[in-house]
């Protein structure tokens, strides 16, 4: 496994110059990364910063818990979905100790898939695939959506057509394409009629058939250039998502499995109700984003990917059949080992995409999804976790809520968060590869962000916690020389000295 | 028997009987003027200026032939009687200008934030907004400092949302008999308090089925573990805007 911290901190920054680009574009929220050269345009230090400050796990704290499943999937605009359901499932917890209805877990997974497709569709088609099919250092007036429905109509047209539907059956099953109220704690507040069944369902084929072509369009291109496809941004690293009791994929619902970079399976049908004694969330002064780590496992060694390409490679099968033969091919593409380049994100998350739109199918036909049972019952507690394969990742949500029904301690760990280590990697992988030495152009630098894309990071959800990041603030004069240092640890601790 | 009086709301011919008010008059013949702390179970309040209507505005010919336009005295609706042959003016734009700026500034002065409001889609500030036409708060936000009471087994308040109308307070008074409800405090400190020695709700005798309880036109006395259970499409405002059928809104004649 690469060395984490290699060039996180150059040893003489002052003496180094400094390219920042900012803001990252065609990701979700604000971030940016600094590179620092010397004269020679060697690397010395590379990080991916996130520069957006939120605090939603502070100001829920105090909130009645059932406005939280609506309330805190104002994260995101673009997958609002994954936090409305992963809030709800810990509120589930809460209120009748994590029970559903089959009409309500039916309603949910259809709101969750749907999300699934139009995400994906929306980052492979919208924000990735200008630099896929016109190359990374093409020309950046045309490397965007609209170069690609000039150059690709009838591929522009498929990506908007199939986010589309993705936002239909979120509209259906929530009320609204963005920030619904499908669900709540304990079930959901609508199943589907008849009519609204027959609507989403008289285009679910052609969904999975534009789906199996986006398959088809990202495996030419990574087999047609291995390559780059193959090592672009490698970062050979542990492998975390939730699979079903059998091992399969699910989106929804399920426990945790690792594996190491090598697929070896280190944990299995773990619990996610404890994940706080699984995972450790480091902090570093540099970045409002945490880094969390299998405890385990250790800071240095215990750092992980979730995500699409962690996902498929991570389950024994997914349970639908276009989308596994799919799976298989990627598998077999690995020559018996993970594949770990970044572009291969990409593959992944189109064979996700496939799954979701046959899983549609198959809800829409199942009857339950137009029942009357929506909410369930049962035995009242005042901790409750939920845990969600959001498009971007594993997502924990974990609730606290006392006897007069207010909430007194949230956690969230965003998908993204889970990634922050393997993006910073991948980064420098590529500062590494491909900018030391050479003269650095808008090509090249377009290169960090492609890295950085392919996680499809929401840099929005992951920066939410609240005085917890440590800093550090040093007083130097005017000639350089340090003159003092305060610092102030994760805990909050402030004192002279080093961070 | 004598014909019935009449007076005229945007031109229109209006019935009342003696003792109505023009709200009640107007809202019994089917004509909508917005209104908050109007309740038609209740005594006339006066509070939140959203009925204002324009009374007996005359117009004027000057010497050298120009009409010009005096305005009438300015009313509440809710508290001023209906008269014979009366002119009120409710629909022009600039007493809509006046509504619409009242609407804003009690947006700005609460914490109002919609978007994981129990009631937003049945909120009558909310619904007035729309009716109104409110696109932005326009003022700077206030970010008064409120809290939660959750203290109560069943009943939960949200102060952040409180336009002090209070409907809550006369109807634990006049409805209830119980009087959980006050305001307290002058000016931009006026707040709504709880008549319990600990000042909270948990401490006063209020049932969850009580008047008080079911009256808030905003999102401030909430039922506790129910929340977001209409769906989109189907909330109270969403299937007719809070002008619809302004009857709804009239009082309720005695039967004889």
């Amino acid at each position: 496994m690469r060395h984490q911290f290699e060039l996180e901190t150059a040893r003489n920054p002052e003496a180094l110059k400094r390219i920042v680009i900012e803001p990252v574009s065609r990701v979700e929220g604000h971030g940016k990364v600094t590179i620092l050269l010397d004269d020679d345009n060697q690397v010395h230090q590379v990080r991916l910063h996130i520069v957006e400050f939120r605090g939603f796990e502070k100001f829920i704290e105090g909130r009645p818990y059932w406005e939280v499943p609506v309330l805190v999937q104002r994260l995101c605009g673009i997958c609002p979905v994954s936090h409305h359901l992963a809030a709800s499932k810990a509120m589930d917890m809460i209120v009748n100790g994590g029970i559903l209805t089959p009409t309500a877990e039916k309603i949910r997974r259809l709101m969750h898939y749907g999300q699934m497709l139009q995400s994906h569709a929306l980052h492979f088609f919208h924000l990735s695939s200008p630099d896929l099919l016109f190359g990374f250092d093409s020309d950046v007036a045309r490397r965007n959506i609209v170069g690609v429905a000039a150059a690709n109509p009838d591929v522009a047209k498929m990506g908007v057509l199939l986010r589309k539907f993705g936002q239909e059956v979120i509209r259906v099953t929530s009320g609204k394409r963005v920030h619904g109220t499908g669900s709540i704690p304990g079930g959901v507040n609508k199943s589907l009629s008849l009519e609204e069944r027959d609507y989403l369902l008289k285009d679910a084929d052609q969904m999975i058939a534009w789906s199996r072509d986006a398959v088809r369009i990202i495996k030419t291109l990574h087999r047609s250039n291995p390559a780059l496809y193959d090592v672009f941004g490698d970062v050979p690293t542990t492998m975390m998502s939730l699979v079903d009791d059998k091992g399969d994929l699910d989106f929804y619902h399920g426990a945790l499995r690792a594996r190491d970079k090598d697929g070896e399976v280190i944990f299995d049908q773990v619990s996610y109700q404890g994940y706080s004694s699984l995972l450790t969330e480091g902090v570093k002064p540099w970045s409002y984003m945490k880094f969390p780590y299998i405890t385990t496992l250790g800071e240095e060694k215990g750092w992980y990917k979730v995500g699409p390409l962690a996902r498929v490679q991570n389950c024994d099968r997914i349970p639908t059949p276009q989308a596994e033969e799919e799976r298989l091919e990627l598998i077999a593409h690995g020559n018996g080992k993970p594949m770990h380049g970044s572009l291969g994100f990409h593959w992944a998350r189109m064979i996700e995409m496939l799954c979701a739109a046959e899983t549609i199918k198959d809800l829409l036909l199942d009857p339950d999804i137009m029942g009357a049972e929506l909410m369930a019952t049962g035995p009242r507690r005042e901790e409750g976790i939920g845990v969600i394969e959001a498009p971007r990742g594993t997502l924990f949500h974990h609730y606290r809520v006392n006897a007069d029904d207010v909430v007194t301690y949230a956690n969230l760990i965003v998908s993204t968060t889970n990634n922050n280590t393997a993006m910073n990697v991948a980064v420098r992988d590529v500062a590494k590869n491909y900018l030391q030495g050479h003269e650095i152009t808008e090509g090249l630098l377009n290169h960090i962000e492609v890295a950085i894309r392919c996680f499809d990071p929401c840099l929005s959800c992951a920066t939410h916690a609240l005085g917890k990041m440590p800093l550090e603030v040093t007083l130097v004069d005017a000639s350089g020389r340090e003159i003092d240092r305060m610092t102030k640890d994760s805990e909050g601790r402030v004192g002279k000295g080093a961070a | 028997m004598s014909d019935p009086k009449t007076f005229f709301l945007d031109e229109e011919e209006i019935p009342f009987e003696e003792g109505q008010t023009i709200i009640q008059a107007a809202l019994s013949a089917g004509k909508f003027i917005p209104h908050l702390c109007y309740h038609p179970e209740f005594k006339p309040h006066g509070s939140c200026k959203l009925c204002t209507v324009r009374i007996d505005s005359r117009t004027v010919t000057t010497e050298d032939g120009q009409s010009v336009k005096i305005p009438g005295r300015a009313a509440a609706s809710c508290t001023t009687p209906a008269q014979e042959g009366q002119h009120v003016e409710s629909e022009v734009p600039e007493i809509l200008d006046l509504r619409r700026t009242l609407v804003q500034m009690l947006l700005v002065e609460g914490n109002h934030y919609c978007p994981s409001c129990e009631k937003s889609g049945k909120c009558m500030l909310q619904g007035l907004a729309y009716d109104l036409g409110v696109m932005d708060p326009h003022f700077p936000q206030y970010f008064s400092k409120r809290e939660v009471d959750a203290s109560h087994p069943d009943v939960l308040l949200d102060f952040n949302r409180c336009i002090l109308c209070e409907l809550c307070v006369r109807a634990s008074a006049e409805v209830d008999k119980k009087n959980v409800f006050a305001l307290s405090g002058r000016g931009n400190t006026k707040h709504l308090i709880c008549n319990s020695e600990s000042g909270k709700l948990g401490d006063t005798n209020l049932a969850a089925t009580d008047k008080a309880a079911n009256v808030c036109p905003v999102g401030v006395i909430l039922h506790k573990r129910h929340g977001f259970e209409v769906p989109y499409g189907q909330r109270r405002f969403d299937i007719a805007p809070i002008s619809d059928n302004p009857v709804q809104y009239a009082p309720v004649k005695e039967q004889v």
